[in-house]
């Protein structure tokens, strides 16, 4: 692969993305271009639209209108017929990006490498020893090498997610998408699935993260995104939102830090 | 017990166990296996709402919930099968199937939908079809979910092919019946029978353990 068509891939963008269930506009004409090899951090109150947005970016929500842009690749919402979740084209879409999920979601009936493997095998029709030479690799960079042939069961909360993370690694994303990736976990379980994402922030990929952790949203935050109401209120640095003076920035803030 | 007991126990005990292993239990494993494919194939049409063939399943799984076994077997063999000159073993199999089908449909289609919705995410987050997701993700975890429910309809079927006596298959139970009707021991001889259907109904029980403990039921 050529560096152009690298970069090229690199750029992700949706723009004007809308989405309803039943008569609540959840999405309103959501924008948002994601910087390749920079970290986003998307915040804002319960209910305001995050989770939906980032299902909308990775298109396991099919939006009612807008468009999500990959590389090459784009694809318009509203116009004709609704798509399927089975779509060709947003599988493809799907494949490039890695979806991390609040409660884990590993394949119970599959052991930890199969997990991992899963993915390169059978939708990248890749190499079977290659793909398991790499998922080993996986497993050390997440620590849990002598966890290969453990059932998701017999792991805690904190391992499951950083298998869960090791198997979204394992299809190469060009973005990575973070859902609240450690509020299911009890707080002595936390730092071991943040140490991996700073790891990964480190690393310069290209990261799109939905947190109420505020520390660890300024630390690892090339932009913040304040999200309410369905609507991007705010995007810049941490101090430039945090200084903003929008009453409803400064609001959430006062509360989250309690 | 008398001598005389013990001498009618002694003849008739082996007989009704052959008719058991060559017969009822053959009759049920086969019925039980064309039960389940009749039951996926409707769970899926069912779960995926293939227009016409849903109504139909629908209708199948009513039918054959709502109506008694006995009367399944009636229609199919005396009202059907016996006018076409169609064979009593394949009369006895169609009804055994169709009812264990309609009863395993429901199974199957439950457990399908048990499975969270986050599975079906996650198996499409890393790009899996449609196909792919239902069959590597889904289905087994649902055929975890499914043993027990499915065991019971299967136990439920070995006693049940009895029935198949009155259509006068020379099943175990048909056996029993010659043997009460010309030795007038009725409970001696209903009991016995009722042990050898005991005994299956024990190794099937061992069975599902075995298969519970391969597929790690209950664990997630
Ligand atoms: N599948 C759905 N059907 C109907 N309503 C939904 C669905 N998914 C989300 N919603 C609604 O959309 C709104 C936004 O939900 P979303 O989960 O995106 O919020 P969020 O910002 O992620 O909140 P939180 O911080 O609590 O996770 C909520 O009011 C929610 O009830
Ligand atoms: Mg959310």
């Amino acid at each position: 692969m050529d560096k152009a068509a690298d970069e090229e891939r690199a750029m992700y963008k949706v723009s004007g993305i809308t989405k309803n269930f039943s008569d609540n506009q959840i999405l309103k004409g959501v924008s948002l271009e994601i910087e390749p090899n920079k970290t986003t951090v998307l915040i804002g109150p319960s209910g305001s639209g995050k989770t939906t947005l980032l299902r909308c970016i990775n298109l396991l929500e099919i939006p009612d209108g807008g468009v999500v842009e990959v590389g090459g690749l784009s694809y318009e919402f509203g116009r004709g017929r609704k798509p399927k979740i089975d779509d060709p084209r947003l599988r493809e879409i799907r494949s490039r990006t890695g979806m991390v999920f609040q409660n884990f979601q590993l394949f119970p009936h599959w052991t930890v490498l199969e997990n991992i493997m899963k993915g390169p095998v059978t939708v990248l029709k890749r190499e079977k020893e290659q793909c398991r030479k790499e998922a080993l690799e996986l497993l050390v960079k997440v620590g849990l090498s002598d966890k290969k042939d453990a059932y998701p069961y017999e792991l805690s909360g904190g391992q499951q997610q950083r298998i869960a993370i090791a198997r979204a690694l394992a299809m190469k994303p060009e973005l990575l998408l973070f859902d609240e990736p450690t509020s299911a976990l009890d707080p002595e379980l936390e730092a071991e699935v943040l140490n991996i994402i700073r790891q990964l922030v480190e690393e310069k990929r290209t990261i799109v993260i939905v947190t109420h952790k505020m520390s660890f949203a300024k630390e690892i935050a090339d932009k913040i995104v304040f999200f309410d109401q369905g609507m991007i209120v705010k995007e810049g640095s941490y101090e430039e939102v945090e200084n903003c003076g929008n009453q409803r920035i400064t609001q959430f803030l006062n509360m989250i830090k309690n | 017990m008398s001598e005389r007991h013990m001498e009618i126990i002694g003849r008739t005990f082996w007989p009704m166990l052959e008719k058991g292993l060559l017969y009822s239990v053959p009759l049920a494993v086969v019925s039980f296996i064309l039960g389940i494919v009749i039951a996926v194939i409707a769970a899926l049409v069912i779960i995926n709402r293939i227009p016409f063939f849903k109504q139909l399943a629908d209708i199948y799984i009513w039918v054959f919930r709502g109506t008694p076994l006995l009367v399944q077997l009636f229609i199919v063999y005396w009202g059907i099968c016996n006018p076409l000159g169609i064979d009593k073993w394949i009369a006895s199999i169609t009804a055994f199937s169709l009812n264990v089908g309609a009863y395993s449909a429901e199974t199957i289609r439950a457990a399908i939908l048990s499975i969270p919705k986050g599975q079906w995410e996650a198996g499409y987050a890393i790009g899996m079809n449609y196909r792919q997701v239902f069959f590597q993700v889904i289905i087994p975890q649902a055929a975890k979910v499914s043993v027990p429910p499915l065991f019971n309809s299967f136990i439920s079927l070995v006693k049940d092919t009895s029935l198949a006596s009155t259509i006068m298959i020379s099943e175990m139970f048909r056996k029993a019946q010659e043997f009460a009707s010309s030795n007038f021991e009725y409970l001696l001889i209903y009991s016995e029978v009722a042990v050898v259907y005991l005994m299956f109904c024990t190794v099937l029980n061992g069975l599902q353990k075995v298969i519970e403990v391969k597929l790690r039921v209950g664990k997630n």
